[in-house]
Order: structure tokens, then sequence, then C-alpha cells
């Protein structure tokens, strides 16, 4: 392998396709599981709640039209090709955050009568749209498999990933709300904890097992010490943010935000596992990332663009999040 | 059916249900900045009113525009795979520079200038949206490069049928690129002027005669009676271009079927593409000469030079026809409005009836415009590069036409909501007139006490 640009290229752009997937899943993952848990909220919760993410929601959705137009521009042929292949999942997906995108706004504007309806949009777009993004990921991890073994796999992937954008959500809540609501969404954190696990879990066995190349990459002396980390630190802080639930919400409210961070950093390490099992595929055992790449020429000047303003992009982000930072409180346009 | 119409139709109806929005969000935000600088600078709180009013539009406006453009980006994959396989070398930087640089911008400051008038000072407030206004104008600009790209490609050289960039400026800067972006960014303002005079004209109707509602009532009538004639020119000059640069675009408008001199200009028509000629017509003679070419003897194309190669005329001509119409009537209306507001200081009650529906008279002059502009490019995605039957997807026409169904059902529904919130949003501020309550205005961040009333 040299080091020219047109290997580099592919790559450097692979890695921050990646980035943009995993910004995407933390934070869209935390106002899609706000929406996952609005049916378990009451009436007045639900206001915090959206209070709770009303700011940010539009930005955390821009990162998955950045990771899909990545996508789109840098590997064109794999955009095409995994597209097509997961027609009626992507309508689904779309079908479901076209719903809860437009409810959010609905229900804070219709007469109050109309405000339940558009609650239950709200809450079913969410569920669709997660769900659909699970089967998507299950199907992905078997090679793009649509037989019916295929299914059932994305099925189960679907209702664990589910259940992690709502342990995303309840965490998000207990760093955003107080009292009682608070107090709930401990709980509601500690129930979708367990099935994000099973999820995780069913995830990185099926991988290496449904596909030979994959399982030789992980279980070979030596990789399987240098990769054993990965999943040794997601148990451990899976335990660790397990016990922690017994003990939220602190005096003084302190750590509310230790359970997201926490969150973040299994998808993190489980994203990382998965980009390994992959690597170098972007449409899995079909087409490398070098053969699915646009001209050195275009990925250049994309990436000098990338280069200027993603710090740019992240830096403002941060500023967004300060400005709204602390407990939400009633969202009104002032 | 076909999947290639089932593809087209299913694109066009996700296209069409897109562009609404941003064509009210890329004019609205910059309204809205010239509500803030004139409470900035007169301290009169029905400035601030009428931005509150109007922000809460943008908002709706603005989410609508994010999640039908969230379908876009997946819709280049799942119905065109072929257009990024060959063009993706063009198209891919130029969309990748649009998120890069417009859509974030947008978004993230969204929040601030929505729900962060307390929470940060004026200026910031300001700055805010001022940012959010550019950042959807600048998006404007990238996908119009794009699109003006695929109408009048440049810059660029074929290899192994894949075009590659040769030259970014002549790409961006395309033949047709400077005239169709000023036509779209005046549509878009026209679309806003006469949304906020209708629904402004609405709260009249209810007998609303607060300070706000005038105050938006004459932005809304005065910009559209400016750029009206404007508009007009710009759209002149844009057919000029496109006489030059696409002909045959221009043949199947005006319905011409012959080149010569002496072309009539059609004022209504049956074309006939299987006769080859025009049933019904009602014509000006030597008008499109006239028009195009300045001279009564001027020589028009026609459309017996492009067998095989010209886009279909009835919709053209009749699109082309509807974007006219509609921006005739517009320009009768905002003149006669703006002239009873300049010297009556009132509104005529027929007037401002006429006025309530002509608030979608943008949207219909938009859409029919783009219908002209791109069915007008068919049968070619990228004219002379790829045919757009050569890069539809592999998918099922019966997925392709089920899943089209379920979003026109969705979309009917969307607007409907849409339209309902709007009008139910101006009536409440025609109850409220005046006295609804006006969110704490402060030059200070946080902490200071609240509000100038």
């Amino acid at each position: 392998m040299s080091y020219d640009w047109s290997t580099l290229l592919p790559l450097i752009f692979a890695g921050l396709m990646g980035l943009a997937i995993l910004i995407y899943v933390i934070l869209d993952g935390f106002d899609l599981g706000i929406g996952i848990l609005f049916a378990a909220a009451e009436d007045t919760e639900q206001d915090t709640m959206i209070a709770a993410i009303g700011p940010f929601w539009d930005a955390n959705e821009t990162w998955l039209v950045l990771a899909v137009g990545l996508l789109l521009v840098a590997f064109p042929l794999a955009h095409g090709l995994i597209l097509t292949a997961l027609y009626i999942p992507v309508f689904v997906l779309l079908v479901g955050l076209i719903l809860r995108g437009v409810a959010f706004d609905f229900r804070a504007k219709v007469p109050a009568g109309k405000k339940h309806r558009w609650n239950r949009i709200f809450f079913l777009g969410s569920v669709v749209a997660s769900l659909a993004q699970g089967y998507m990921l299950g199907v992905y991890v078997l090679g793009l498999d649509v037989g019916v073994g295929g299914m059932a796999f994305g099925v189960l992937v679907a209702f664990c990933l589910a259940a992690a954008y709502a342990a995303m959500g309840a965490a998000w809540v207990i760093y955003k709300a107080e009292g009682e609501l608070q107090k709930k969404a401990v709980r509601w954190l500690r129930t979708a904890l367990v099935l994000t696990a099973l999820g995780m879990a069913a995830v990185s066995l099926a991988t290496p097992f449904a596909s030979p190349r994959i399982f030789d990459k992980w279980f070979v002396w030596p990789q399987m010490l240098y990769l054993s980390p990965l999943p040794i630190l997601s148990a451990l802080l899976f335990l660790w943010l397990w016990r922690q639930t017994f003990h939220l919400p602190k005096p003084d409210d302190r750590h509310a935000l230790r359970p997201f961070l926490t969150l973040a950093a299994i998808f993190a390490l489980g994203f990382a596992g998965l980009a390994w099992s992959f690597y170098p595929f972007v449409v899995p055992d079909k087409l490398t990332i070098w053969q699915a790449a646009s001209a050195p020429e275009s990925l250049a000047i994309i990436l000098v663009g990338t280069v200027v303003v993603l710090p740019v992009i992240i830096f403002y982000s941060f500023y967004a999040y300060r400005v709204f930072g602390g407990k939400a409180t009633d969202l009104t346009y002032d | 059916m076909d999947p290639l119409i089932l593809s087209r139709m299913q694109f066009g109806a996700n296209i069409s249900f897109h562009i609404l929005f941003p064509t009210i969000t890329i004019a609205l935000g910059w309204v809205l900045l010239f509500f803030k600088l004139r409470y900035n600078a007169t301290n009169d709180s029905a400035w601030m009113r009428a931005y509150f009013t109007w922000v809460k539009v943008f908002a709706l406006s603005f989410a609508m525009g994010v999640v039908s453009g969230v379908t876009m980006s997946f819709q280049f994959g799942t119905n065109w795979p072929g257009y990024m396989q060959h063009v993706g070398n063009i198209a891919g930087p130029l969309l990748a520079y649009e998120i890069l640089t417009a859509f974030f911008l947008e978004a993230a400051f969204l929040g601030i200038m929505l729900f962060g008038f307390r929470r940060v000072s004026n200026r910031v407030h300001t700055l805010a949206t001022v940012l959010v206004a550019g950042g959807t104008t600048l998006s404007a600009f990238w996908i119009i490069a794009l699109n003006s790209w695929m109408q009048t490609p440049a810059g660029f050289e074929m290899r192994d049928g894949v075009a590659h960039a040769v030259d970014w400026w002549a790409i961006v800067f395309n033949p047709s690129m400077p005239y169709r972006l000023v036509h779209m960014l005046l549509a878009s303002g026209l679309t806003v002027s006469f949304l906020i005079a209708g629904l402004s004209a609405l709260r009249y109707l209810h007998g609303d005669r607060s300070e706000s509602m005038w105050k938006a009532l004459r932005t809304g009538v005065f910009t559209a009676a400016i750029l009206i004639p404007i508009q007009i020119l710009a759209g002149d000059q844009h057919g000029l271009n496109t006489l030059e640069h696409q002909p045959q675009k221009i043949a199947a408008m005006e319905a011409n079927w012959n080149t010569g001199p002496n072309v009539p200009l059609v004022l209504f028509a049956l074309p006939d593409e299987a006769a080859k000629e025009n049933r019904f017509e009602i014509a000006i003679p030597d008008g499109a000469s006239l028009i195009l070419r300045h001279s009564t003897g001027g020589v028009v194309p026609g459309l017996n030079d492009y067998p095989g190669n010209h886009p279909p005329v009835f919709p053209l001509f009749w699109s082309f026809r509807i974007m006219v119409g509609t921006g005739l009537l517009m320009l009768a209306v905002s003149w006669s409005a703006a002239f009873f507001l300049k010297r009556r200081h009132s509104l005529p009650r027929p007037l401002a009836m006429l006025m309530v529906p002509m608030a979608l008279s943008g949207w219909l002059a938009t859409l029919a415009g783009w219908y002209t502009t791109e069915i007008g490019r068919q049968p070619w995605l990228v004219t002379g590069v790829l045919k757009t039957a050569d890069a539809v997807g592999p998918v099922a026409g019966s997925h392709v036409a089920l899943t089209l169904a379920i979003y026109l059902l969705l979309y009917v529904l969307l607007l409907i909501a849409y339209l309902g919130v709007l009008v139910h949003l101006a009536l409440k501020a025609a109850k409220d007139g005046d006295s609804s309550p006006l969110p704490g205005v402060m030059k200070i961040a946080m902490s200071q006490p609240a509000a100038e009333e």
C-alpha cells in the first residue's frame, strides 16, 4: 500500500463519514429517544422533554444529511448500491423522520385541542425512524442480506437500536430535567439499558459468524489481544452505568451528564468495532472504499472545504449547546 | 408502469414539495432581519410583534424544508444511482459545499434565533438572524449552481463515460447560473411578500387594525410591488439566455414547430405533438419574434430542428404560461394594493379578499417555473451528457408506485396541516392585535430585568 493521494483520500473520507455517522447516532439518538419515551410521559412532562431538545434537533438531523451526503459524494457507487438494496426501509425511515420533524413544530402551533394528535404522531414517527435505522444496520451487517434470515436479524437489531435510542433519550432527560421527571428518566434508563446491552451483544456475535472474513479479523492471535479492550471496556461501562442508575439523581444534581457521556462512549466503542469489522469495505464484501470512491481531484476539493469548515461547525455547535445549557424550561419564542 | 416515469414522478413530487419551503425561508429570513433591524432602530414594539408572528411561520417552514430535504439526499441514490456514477465528480463537491457551508449554519443558529432571545444579547440574536438568512441564501447558491450546471454544463471533460472537473469556476458560474440564481431569489422574495401581504389581508378582513398588522401588510405589499417589475425583467433575460444555450426548450415553451422568422406569440393552444401542430390557437402575429429577437423578422428556433431531442411540448407550453400569467396578476394586485396603501391608507374589501388566495401565488409561479425549466431539460438529465433514462435505478416499478402513493398522501395531509396552521396563526394574531404578550426584549443578556413594556 503506497501513501499517495488516491490511496489516502478515500481513507480520509471513510473516516469523516464514520465520524459523521457516529455524531449523528449520538445526537439524533437522544432526540429520537425522547420521542420514543413520549408514550410513557405525562402531558406536562412532554412539554419539558420537547424543551430539552427544541433548539438542537434541526442541527442533530443535519449530521445525517452530512453522513449520507458524504456517502453520496465520496462513494457514489456505494450510495447507489446500498440505497437501492434498502429502498423500502429507507422509505420507511424517511416517512418517520418527516412525521416526527413536522410534528415537533405543529404540536406547538396548532389549537390546543389538536396537540394530542401531533404528540402521537411525534411518538410514532420517532419509533418508526429508529426501527428503520436499526433494521438497515442489521441488514447491512449481514452484507445487505435481504433473505428471511437477514430480515429476522434486521428486526432484532431494529428493536435493540430503538432501545439504545430510548436509553440516550432517558440519559438526556436526566441531564435536562428535575424532580419527578428526572427520577422517572432514571428508571427508563435502567430498562432501556438492558435491551441496549442485549442488542450490542447480538450484533457483536452475529457479525463475525455471518462472514468468515470478519471472523478472521477478530479471532486470530495476536489481533484478539489488541482488540480485547473494545468488548471488555464496553461491558464494564454497561455495568458501571447500570449501577449508577441506583444512585441517580444525586444531591445537588451532581454527575447528571454522566449517563449521557457514558452511553456516548459505549456507542463510540461499538462503532469502532463495526468499523474494524468492515474495513476496507463500504459495501460489505462487495466494494472497497477505493473501488467506490470519486475521482481524487473531486475528493481533494471537498476535503479543502471540510478541513476549513468542519472545525467551525463543531465550534458553533458547542456554542449553541452552551447557550441552551442547564435545565430545560418552557420553550417560548424568546 | 414504467419505473422510469414512476421514478421521475416520485422525484418530481418530492422535490416539488421540498422547494415550497426553501422558497419561503430564503426570503423570509431577510424579512425577519428587516423587522429586527427596524425594531433595533425605532424601539417600536410593533416591529417585534411582527417578528414573532412571522418567526413561527419561519420555524414551521424550516422544519418542513429540513425533513423534505433529508428525503432528497437519499433520493439521489434510491432513484438515480446513474446520476452520481456519471457526474458525481461534479455534483458531489457542490452538494458537499452546500451541506458544509449552509445547512449546519442555518440549523445551529436557528435554535438561537427562535428560542434564544432571552439567553443571548440583542446583538447576538440579530447576528443569529443574519447567519440564518445568509445560510438559506448560500444553500440556494450551491444548489442553483448544480442545477444550472445540469442545464448548461461547462468546465469539465469526459473520461470513460465519467465527468471530471477541469475548471471549478466555470462549473459553478456556468452560463445559465447567474440568471437562474437571480430569478429564483426574486421568486423567493415575491413568494414571501405575497404570503405576508395575503395573511395580513386576512387579519385586515377580520377587523385587525393593529400596528403590527399594518407594518407586516406594508412590508409585504411594497416589497412585492418593487420586486415584480424587476422579476419580469430578470425573467426576460433568463429567457434570452435559454434561447442561446437551450433553444429546443424555447421552441417547446412557445410551441413553435418550424424554425423561421415572423413567429407569432401563442396565447392559447393545445399543442399536439403527434400532428406537430397547435389546435385552437390564439396568437399575436410576430409576437415571439419581437420578444425573443426584438424584430418582427427575427428567427425563432422551431421543434423541427430537434427531432427526438426536444422536451414534451404540452407541459412546457402550459407551465410557462401559468408562470407568466401568475406574474402579471401579481403585478396588477401588488401595484393596486400599493396605490391604495400609499394614497388612501386603507384597502378596499374586494382587493383584500383577492389578496388572501394570492398568498399562495408565489408557490404557483415558482412551481410552474421549475416545471418549465426541468421538464424543458428532458430527455437529458445533464444536457448533452447523460440521458434521464440512463440514470434510473434497478428498483421494481411496483415499489416505486407504492412509495409514490404514500408520499403523495403524506404531502397532501402535511400541506393541509401547514396551511391550517398559517391561517390559525393569522387569526390568532388578528384577535390579539397589539395586546399580544411580548417576550422580553433586552439589550443585555440574561439576569437583566426584562421587557420594554
